[in-house]
This record gives C-alpha cells, structure tokens and sequence, in this order.
C-alpha cells in the first residue's frame, strides 16, 4: 500500500493509504481531524478547504498521495496553543457569521487565503466573487462578508483589534 | 472510486514510458476533472500517473512575440502573471474566470487543453489566438488540435508539454455563465493578431470549441461591436438542453462576441 508523508497544522505524518484516498478522508479518518467537512463531495460547496502550502484547495478533490511532502493546514491549526482564536475565528464569532455551521470551516479556510491574496484589503464585492467556490445552505451570507472584512482589517495592520459587530 | 496503481514520474519521458506501456493509465495534472468523473466511477484506470513531479513543465516565460505557458501552470499563476497581464490581459482575465479559487489553485493549463471540455475556458482563447500545442512528440496547431467535444489530437499517451500563444494586437473575451454551475452557457474570444482576426466560441457548439467565420470577415473589414452586431448565428449547430435552447445559445453568441470585442477595446 502506498504511503504518504506531510504535514499537518506544523506535525509531521507518515500513513499508509490506499492510492484512492482522497486528502479528506487520510484528515478525518486517519487523522481523526473532523473539523474539515464533507458536504457535496463534488467539488462544490467548499466545505472540505484546507489550505495546501499556504493556498486554499479542496480536500475532497485531491489525493493523500498527491500530498507527499506538503504542508497542510486545517481549521484546527488556526488557533494558538493556549486556544487563542485566529483574527478570522475570532471574527467569525463577534459577527455571528454562522447558522448551522456546517461551512464554517471551509469558510474560515478559503477567507484566510482571500485576505492573504489581497493585501490592499478588498471591497465587499470582491469578498462575495471570492467565496464563490464556498456554499452557505442557511444563506448566511451577509455576516460571513462582514466578519472577513472585519478579520483582514485585523490581519493587515489597518485596525489594532477587531472593530466589534454593531448592536442591532 | 475504483483504486489503481499511482505513480509519480520525474521526467517526461518517464511518464510517457508508463503511458505507452499501459493503454489503461491515466494522466492527472490538476485532477480537477479526473478526479470527479473518478469519483463518479465513470473512469477506472489501472493507474494514475502523477505529472505533479516534472519540474520543467511549470510556468510562463515571453520569448520574442510570443508567450511561452508550461502544461503545468496553474489557472491562478495564468491570472496573476505579470507577464501574461502584459502580453495578453484577456487571458489572464479568462483565467481569473475559470471555476473557483480553489479551483484555480490547482487547475493547469496543459489539463484544460487536453480535455477539451466543450464548456471550458481556454480552447477558445488558443484557438482565437492561433496557438500551438506542444506535446512530447510533436507540436500541434490548436486548428488541428481541437477536434470536437472532448476530442483533441493527442495520441494514447500523448502528453502536452507547453503551449506557445502569439501575443496578439488586441484580444477580448465574454462568456455567459451558467447561474448555477457557473460554466459557460456561450463564451466568445476575439483576437486580432499575427494569425489575423480570429473569434472562438466555447459552451455554445454542439461539437465543442469552433471558430465562427462569419465574425471574423465581419471584424477583419471593421473592428467595432457594430460589425457583428447584425450576424445571426445559426442554431442548427449549437447545443439545446434545459438551460437554454439551440436558438437561445445561438443568440448570446452574437451578444458575447460584441461585449468581447468592447473588451478588447
């Protein structure tokens, strides 16, 4: 059986898969790192978005042995050791920008490599065009937008600490 | 998914070898349409031959009047090269159109050409552009490459190693997306270049990518929206199914053709 060597979220990993397993399935089931999901299994819905060598990718749609040598991150790597949220995280909860929270992860993910990508900050259309590849079934939309401009002003040095969410 | 045998060549001719010798063996690039119909069992190779491993095959360089895009370049590395916006920023814009961002981080180039998706982005840029496909044997002009949906001329086994597009005067691009799969409904390439005045048409045809003569004689007198304006594209060639009908496609070819050469100013 074939076996493949990374890391992830900063531990190295040597697991023997089969050459068919998929980078989701080595996460959750060898890994026990539940926190990245499976929703549509098709590539869609983004769920499954970890971050590959810094770039946000769909764990469902690649290999574990296309992974050889990586470096992998989940959403359990964000937070600090001491359980420190990521600015993202952290947002994520001052803006209430879950319902279900089934995407969340995914969203957490593909919004850290948005706000990487665009280090002049972005517009909120530019957000909403940059989550395509991720699927809110609860629609919740508007406060995911929020807390990622909110994060990236965080993350980017134009706020100190997190602008809180406005009273409504 | 079926399992099969995976290797991971570092050379080409390594991977063409393994190829040759298995008629059954597949070739992942980005694997962001294998990997799917894979999943879908529509596919069981006895084996996947990663080309993740050849370093040479990765990047864009410009050489002379043209630009020079190894197979293995990512959709994302087409979009933000400094010299692909230089050179040809329609198709960086395209490239920044295709699939998602996740999509794009692992998509390549060398992938899409070689299996010429009829709603697939690309074709329709090197076909307009009049590139050349390189392979590890040959190099193939995309007029003789393209050959229908999902028909390309590679042989079994055949890799696509680089892509060569001439670097035209002017280039546009436009394509309706599908609301819920967001591929193209009817997208339309236009370039005015070495090759002449050329204009592609992707997700319309019913045979894949096609080049539509009667724009190009239309934009060859005048280059202006006005020109293909009038041009009624016939419907017995485009494809009909429930996200719009054959005359439905037929009409949004004229309307992209003129917003992609309003794109190309």
């Amino acid at each position: 059986m074939p076996q493949v060597s990374l890391t992830v979220n900063g531990t190295k990993h040597t697991v023997e898969v089969e050459a068919r397993t998929l980078l989701v399935e080595l996460l959750r089931e060898k890994l026990r790192l539940t926190g990245t999901h499976v929703g549509c299994d098709t590539s869609q819905c983004g769920a499954c978005v970890v971050h590959m060598g810094g770039d946000s990718i769909k764990s469902c749609t690649i290999l574990a042995v296309q992974c050889e040598g990586a470096d992998v991150t989940t959403i359990e790597g964000l937070a600090a050791a001491d359980g420190t949220l990521h600015p993202m995280q952290e947002a994520f909860r001052e803006y209430h920008a879950l319902q279900c929270g089934f995407c969340t992860p995914g969203m957490v993910m593909s919004a850290i490599d948005l706000v990487n990508k665009h280090p002049d900050g972005m517009s909120e259309k530019e957000i909403r065009e940059g989550l395509e590849g991720n699927l809110c079934r609860c629609t919740g939309y508007h406060n995911i937008v929020k807390a990622i401009a909110a994060a990236s002003d965080v993350m980017q040095g134009r706020t100190a600490e997190l602008t809180p969410a406005a009273a409504e | 998914m079926y399992d099969f045998e995976y290797h991971k060549p570092s050379s080409v001719a390594d991977a063409v070898k393994i190829l040759a010798a298995d008629p059954d063996a597949r070739a992942i690039s980005g694997g962001m349409t294998l990997l799917p119909a894979l999943k879908l069992r529509l596919n069981k190779p006895t084996s996947v031959v990663d080309l993740s491993g050849i370093a040479d095959l990765r990047g864009v360089k410009r050489e002379g009047g043209k630009l020079v895009v190894g197979a293995l370049t990512r959709h994302y590395e087409v979009a933000t090269s400094a010299e692909v916006k230089a050179s040809i920023p329609a198709l960086a814009a395209m490239a920044a159109s295709i699939g998602d961002t996740q999509v794009r981080n692992r998509g390549t180039m060398g992938g899409s050409v070689a299996n010429n998706d009829p709603s697939a982005d690309y074709p329709a840029a090197l076909l307009a552009l009049g590139a050349t496909i390189q392979t590890d044997r040959r190099t193939i002009s995309a007029d003789d490459f393209f050959q229908g949906m999902f028909a390309t001329a590679l042989e079994a086994g055949e890799l696509v190693t680089a892509i060569h597009i001439p670097v035209p005067e002017k280039a546009g691009y436009a394509k309706m997306k599908n609301p819920a799969s967001r591929y193209s409904m009817a997208g339309v390439f236009v370039a005015k270049g070495p090759a002449g005045v050329r204009v592609a048409v992707n997700g319309a045809g019913n045979n894949g990518v096609f080049r539509e003569a009667a724009m190009e004689a239309a934009l060859s007198a005048n280059w202006s929206a006005d020109a293909v304006a009038g041009i009624k594209v016939d419907p017995s060639g485009m494809n009909g199914d429930i996200h719009g009908s054959a005359e439905y496609r037929a009409h949004l070819v004229t309307v992209m053709a003129k917003r992609a050469v309003v794109d190309a100013g």
